[in-house]
């Protein structure tokens, strides 16, 4: 069988030891042990589902532990067309999540509104809650939530273990109207 | 059993509302345009008399046109003998500065969520109805978004140009 291991990030090696920045290790650990909380409202929560179940495998990345506790989660995926009033709710489980946190916005609706430009459909949802990985689509093929999925690592492993506590930070919960 | 012929519908309701009846259409189904105050006895009678028995409310819903000087804002109501499957509609108007009707909530109990829908999204007061509050919009929404002087696309956006999305 073919098994693949996530590589060790680069350090110095020797016989009985292996030396690296607490940041790498950190960062390897959290990217390959991502606790997802699914927040699908609609048509690409169904591509959602396809993208967890055995064909794709969202285990492949270590994200198989959904967490339908906003408290132990550390990725929101907002999944569908967020209407004002489901706006609400969705803040308040952002506002739940422990830090560090990430967002990734599935679909067309969840990133801009989508087809849906009328008075009762929030235009993306990055107007209420900062976002960090944007997937287009109408719906996205479960390929395409991977890859979104695969930024997001990305961005969890090369993450400064200081980030939440600096300046840039606390400007975008500021502008969010979010307390630290 | 066969449907009740809407010339009895017509002869029994004029026999007993004589001024109220105002209206009457045959379009698609038969429809009769009432008086607002009305309303409740109307829907009562049609319920309550034997031989009409008209007990099931399919639908109920608001109605603007703002050209309509006087009366603006219209509900309507289809109501359904399930007996001898006959249908009828009823609409009522009333004028957009005073968009006030009886609640028939006291006959259909499955009115009570069709009228905070139609408060909802065109402001008619049901008077008597026990709980008038919106149901599908927030609660902290200022407008009633299906009248006609509210665009229907969200105008916080700056980033669609009018000539491509057609405004």
């Amino acid at each position: 069988m073919n098994i693949s291991v996530v590589k060790s990030p680069e350090g110095i090696e020797g016989s009985g030891f292996f030396a690296t920045s607490l940041a790498k290790v950190i960062g390897l650990a959290r990217k390959n042990s991502i606790w997802p909380l699914p927040f699908a409202t609609s048509c690409c929560g169904i591509e959602f589902m396809a993208t967890m179940a055995s064909h794709y495998d969202m285990a492949r990345f270590g994200a198989e532990r959904n967490s339908f506790s906003p408290r132990q989660a550390d990725l929101l995926m907002v999944m569908g067309t967020i209407a004002k009033k489901m706006a609400i709710p969705l803040r308040q489980v952002y506002e739940q999540m422990a830090e560090p946190k990430w967002v990734i916005a599935v679909g067309a609706c969840a990133s801009s509104g989508g087809i849906f430009d009328t008075y009762s459909v929030l235009q993306g949802i990055d107007e209420i809650i900062p976002v960090d990985v944007y997937v287009p689509g109408c719906p996205p093929r479960p390929e395409q939530i991977l890859d979104g999925f695969m930024k997001i690592q990305e961005l969890v492993g090369k993450e400064s273990l200081r980030r939440r506590n600096s300046e840039e930070y606390a400007k975008i919960q500021e502008r969010y109207h979010i307390e630290g | 059993m066969p449907a009740i012929p809407t010339e009895i519908i017509e002869e029994k309701l004029k026999a007993r509302f004589p001024e109220s009846i105002l209206q009457s259409v045959m379009h698609d189904i038969h429809t009769l345009v009432v008086d607002k105050n009305k309303i409740l006895e109307i829907i009562k009678y049609l319920y309550e008399e034997e031989t009409l028995g008209f007990r099931f409310l399919t639908t109920l819903c608001g109605l603007h046109f703002p050209k309509q000087t006087g009366a603006e804002i219209g509900a309507m109501y289809q109501l359904h003998n399930l007996e001898t499957n006959t249908r009828i509609r009823l609409k009522a108007f009333m004028p957009v500065e005073k968009p006030e009707i009886d609640s028939v909530t006291p006959v259909f109990s499955s009115a009570n969520w069709q009228e905070r829908e139609t408060y909802d999204f065109f402001g008619i007061i049901f008077k008597g109805h026990p709980n008038l509050k919106r149901i599908l919009n927030l609660d902290t929404m200022e407008v009633f978004p299906l009248r006609k002087e509210y665009p229907l696309q969200e105008n916080t956006r700056k980033d669609k140009d009018d000539k491509w999305f057609g405004r």
